[in-house]
């Protein structure tokens, strides 16, 4: 068979089974959930733990009946951490899927493409990852809603504790990225209230694996704390770079975010001592009625503890569920404001609640720090509780910062 | 204005960056120096370099063994690639191999987080490398020491190699005039074969001895590959001379770029690059005419 | 066999006219419809590729700088500047991304082979860079967002392409426009001496031509494409990504051109349709979907060069860089 002949089959029979020929027959009596998330590229791990999390959610809302006597169903769809490309998927979610509701995102900057499209077509967005803007104008919307935390309650929270535990005089190094440049410019806002100093603020592009020509200056500086925001792989990277060159001995280091995947990767030998907030930590279970239930259900399901991402994904899927209940509706808008009227939730963690002017979630932080080697409870018991951050409206913007009255 | 040691420390500093430079690019450039074949899964390579290191420091709990097997590992996937998908490739257009490289590296990428997972792995250098050592105007890491020290080896080997050998012979009068070497009888192809090794050899090489710096996952490749592009390119595509000078040269640059104006930093490179084209046509040491 | 032969050849001799046909109709024949537009739009860019690689023999490493570069023109244009007339906004998109062309295509025309491609990336990534830099005009990395779909007003007639279908049809007349005027170009004496530049580029020059301005002409009319299907998506989408102006969508250009078939008139379009149509539906299937891509595009390489519409159509005769 020649090429010509080869080719005009395969692409006769592709084409054919990618023509919707058969219109699949979507049924009405399902609750849609679209939920896009960056499958594949550098935060897949993350983005596993997401749809772990979501999954359990919808699974544990089938076994209870659904939602208003209809089935719960999530649609992931692989946004590869692209902007462009979440749009598109949420596009296609919202017109092909006709899903009901999104939840989403782990960028940032996908977060608020989804969102252009979710506003556009009026249905209710629950952003599951950090993003400062996602909350105020002039991209939120009152179908916006934000469940994780952002940079400034992060960085407010844990500059604090560490200004406060950990040392006055600070080198901060980010990501030259959006989330990096908000957590950098929190974190001395901190640092001045707490009347500490700042001896250097560098930033270094993200993704880059290379420190080096950071830490001379570093060094001769001698601060008591380093703190960085260096996302993903590059802090590894980093960490491992900062260790070679000795200067754990010398200062201490902390970060506004620790992740469970990168505590695994690097091991107890890399993140011992060095402390990192988060917004949830397995080990919680010990001291949370709805962790050690969260936890319980998800090791069942997964043999491993949740970390972090998931369970935010867990809370954004219960929580659609919640408003579709409490409005006895599936309408985006009856759900917003029905959301907005019983602010108040726990699903995972301890008390959470919306704020009205903002759709903001407001919850609790924990600072934890590596456990050396040795001390570590089993293969995920990689960190320690330190102290607990309880939710606080202070800790965000105001509504008036926000842009919204 | 920084004082005179944190000076000297940055300094210092970007000569072992050029040198890492140098080690990252030293594969590429051989290949396409001597081929002329953009190898674009150059960077997928590298990647293999770490896990592979991984998967052997596992094993045999030997980091010196990991190091002088994963680049043969790499090597030996290197000689497949080119027996089996690049020779195809030969006699067709020049852009070829790498739209084919870049097709296998998607490949590589993903097939990695398949078997490995999608968390990357830790590699840790051996314990007696492991600290920093106190040089008097900065305390700098044992390890990127010794790296400096064994990317000395490597191009004190390809010099003597490429230069004193019959085959290195052979080699350069194949890149400058494979017409004539084939016609004195010389299977150019097992040659060719020899160089495809090696070049993805010392990119496995690279990514072993990067592995205790960086960690081991599946997109450490990626941006690597752009900047060792770069290299070569500055320095002039089929010089390995060439190759040295611009990683050392830029090296310099990105560490004081990095000291005195960070956020420029990224695109220093890319600056470098430009200018370096716009004033010599074919880089540094490059020779005219080549792949033009 | 013949069949397929007569139809490509039909298709080969009224190019135009096929196109205004076959994609009146596209929206129905895929499985979703914004997808069909997003088909509509890269075709486009890589048309514009095309032109420049395929048909004058130059590859080009950073063509996403126009593309983003009519994306960033058009976006800031409607949502920053609020000049409130959807032409305009496009208008500005297209001039941007052509005066990007003319500069950049003046500096990197000074070199050939890869280091003209080499040129091409490292201006691109400087783009990228004062993009991302820039975040009060462009919005940084997070994106510019806001860019308000204006609706058409011709007179006392109402256009509005807020639904699907509605931008749709717009795009289609529009980029129906630019293949028409693409196939003027290589039909002019213009477009001769593209092809004779590609063939052989020393023998173009000594047969007298101006070789170096027809290449920079060419590269222009290309960037104009390019920056036609940016200015385009930027309103599709209403925010525009940085990315916009990264190497890996100039990498992704590349990609289709190739699987469609660079050099071929249709190439481009059958490339981008086979992509962005492979992509959506294999993630459907499969987290490791790029391995099958990467699977794809590789078999392509190493047996079906011409790409699919090249090798359906019995394709041009290689293509060699000038």
């Amino acid at each position: 068979m020649d090429r010509r002949s080869f080719l005009a089959t395969t692409a006769a029979g592709a084409a054919a089974l990618s023509f919707p020929a058969i219109l699949r027959a979507q049924s009405k009596d399902v609750l849609r959930i679209g939920f896009p998330l960056p499958l594949t590229g550098p935060f897949g791990a993350l983005a596993a733990d997401q749809q772990r999390g979501a999954t359990l959610a919808m699974d544990e809302l089938n076994a209870k009946g659904g939602v208003l006597g209809r089935k719960v169903e999530v649609l992931f769809r692989d946004d590869q951490l692209k902007p462009a490309v979440g749009a598109q998927r949420t596009k296609e979610l919202i017109e092909n899927d006709q899903v009901q509701f999104v939840v989403g995102g782990l960028a940032a900057h996908v977060q608020m493409a989804i969102n252009e499209q979710t506003k556009k077509s009026k249905v209710l967005f629950i952003s599951v990852s950090q993003s400062d803007e996602i909350s105020a104008k002039p991209d939120t919307s009152p179908l916006t809603f934000h469940e994780a935390l952002n940079p400034t309650i992060t960085s407010r929270a844990v500059g604090n504790w560490i200004a406060q535990n950990l040392g006055k005089k600070w080198w901060i190094i980010y990501a030259d990225y959006a989330w990096g440049k908000q957590n950098n410019m929190v974190l001395q806002e901190v640092l001045a209230k707490q009347g500490g100093t700042l001896l250097g603020s560098t930033p270094y592009p993200l993704g880059s694996a290379e420190f080096s020509a950071h830490l001379p200056k570093i060094q001769g500086a001698k601060p008591e704390v380093l703190v960085s925001m260096t996302p993903g792989a590059d802090n590894i990277a980093f960490l491992k770079q900062v260790q070679s060159y000795g200067m754990k001995k010398t200062m201490r280091i902390a970060q506004p975010l620790h992740w469970l995947p990168q505590l695994k990767e690097g091991g107890p030998d890399l993140y011992a001592d060095i402390y990192g907030g988060t917004s949830f930590y397995w080990e919680l279970e010990e001291n949370v009625p709805s962790a050690k239930q969260y936890v319980e259900i998800y090791r069942k399901k997964y043999n491993a503890p949740p970390g972090d991402y998931g369970a935010y994904a867990f809370s954004g899927v219960m929580e659609v569920a919640r408003g579709c209940t409490l409005a006895k509706s599936f309408d985006s808008e009856a759900v917003a404001d029905a959301l907005r009227k019983n602010p108040t939730y726990d699903h995972y963690k301890g008390k959470q609640w919306w704020r009205t002017c903002d759709n903001k979630s407001f919850q609790d932080l924990w600072i934890v720090k590596g456990r050396e080697p040795g001390k570590t409870k089993g293969e995920w018991g990689l960190a320690e509780i330190v102290t607990k951050i309880p939710a606080n409206e202070e800790l965000d913007r105001t509504c008036k910062e926000k842009g919204l009255a | 204005m920084p004082d005179l040691s944190t000076l000297l420390a940055q300094v210092f500093t970007g000569l072992v960056l050029g040198m890492i430079y140098v080690l990252l690019a030293i594969g590429l450039s051989l290949i396409f120096g001597l081929m002329t074949v953009v190898n674009f899964a150059h960077g997928a390579l590298f990647m293999l370099g770490a896990y592979f290191g991984v998967f052997l420091l596992t094993y045999t709990k030997s980091f010196w063994v990991a190091l002088i097997v994963a680049p043969l590992m790499v090597g030996a996937l290197g000689l497949l690639m080119e027996r089996f998908l690049i020779r195809r490739l030969y006699g067709r257009s020049p852009d070829d191999p790498l739209l084919l490289t870049f097709g296998l590296s998607l490949i590589l990428v993903e097939g990695v987080k398949v078997i490995w997972g999608k968390i990357g792995l830790t590699l840790d250098p051996p314990r007696a490398l492991a600290g920093a050592v106190d040089l008097g105007f900065m305390a700098f890491p044992a390890y990127r020491l010794f790296l400096v020290v064994v990317i000395v080896a490597v191009l004190v080997g390809l010099y003597l190699f490429l230069g004193r050998t019959n085959i290195g012979l052979i080699i350069r009068a194949g890149s400058r005039d494979p017409l004539m070497v084939r016609a004195l009888g010389i299977d150019l192809s097992r040659i060719w074969l020899l160089v495809f090794g090696l070049g993805t050899a010392l990119a496995g090489l690279a990514g072993i001895l990067a592995g205790p710096m960086r960690g081991a996952y599946a997109e450490m490749g990626v941006t690597m590959v752009i900047e060792s592009f770069v290299v070569i390119v500055v320095g002039g595509m089929g010089s390995l001379l060439g190759a040295v000078v611009a990683g050392l040269l830029i090296g310099q640059v990105v560490g004081l770029t990095t000291l005195f104006v960070p956020k420029l930093a990224e695109i220093m490179v890319f600056v470098v690059m430009a200018v370096v084209l716009l004033v010599r046509p074919s880089g540094l040491f490059g020779e005219a005419g080549l792949l033009e | 066999m013949s069949a397929l032969r007569s139809i490509a050849g039909a298709v080969g001799a009224h190019p135009v006219l096929a196109f205004w046909v076959f994609f009146a109709f596209f929206p129905f024949l895929v499985p979703n419809r914004s997808l069909a537009t997003q088909v509509l739009i890269f075709g486009l860019f890589a048309l514009g590729f095309n032109l420049l690689y395929g048909y004058t023999g130059l590859l080009s490493f950073g063509h996403a700088a126009y593309y983003g570069l009519g994306a960033y023109g058009t976006g800031i244009a409607l949502a920053k500047l609020h000049v409130g007339s959807l032409w305009a906004g496009l208008g500005a998109g297209l001039l941007l991304s052509a005066a990007g062309g003319a500069v950049i295509g003046f500096f990197c025309l000074r070199r050939r082979g890869i280091y003209f491609a080499m040129l091409t990336l490292a201006f691109a990534q400087l783009l990228y860079f004062t993009g991302f830099h820039l975040a009060d005009w462009t919005g940084g990395d997070d994106g510019l967002r806001g860019i308000p779909q204006l609706t058409l007003g011709l007179g006392p007639w109402k256009y509005s392409i807020e639904t699907t279908l509605g931008f749709y049809y717009f795009s289609y007349v529009l980029v129906g426009l630019a293949v028409a005027m693409l196939k003027r170009i290589l039909d002019s004496p213009f477009g001769a001496v593209l092809q004779a530049i590609r063939e052989n580029g020393s023998r173009a020059v000594a047969c007298g031509y101006d070789v170096n301005r027809v290449k920079h002409l060419s590269f222009v009319f290309s960037a104009c494409f390019a920056g036609l299907a940016g200015a385009l998506d930027a309103l599709r989408l209403t925010v525009v990504p940085i990315e916009s102006l990264y190497w890996t969508t100039s990498g992704q250009v590349v990609m289709m051109t190739l699987l469609g078939g660079a050099g071929t008139f249709f190439g481009p379009f059958v490339g981008a349709a086979t992509y962005l149509i492979l992509e959506e539906r294999l993630s459907l299937f499969t987290e490791s979907w790029p391995i099958v891509i990467g699977a794809i595009f590789s078999a392509f390489v190493l047996f079906l060069p011409k790409g699919i519409w090249g090798t359906l159509t019995g394709g041009i005769h290689g293509r060699q860089s000038a």
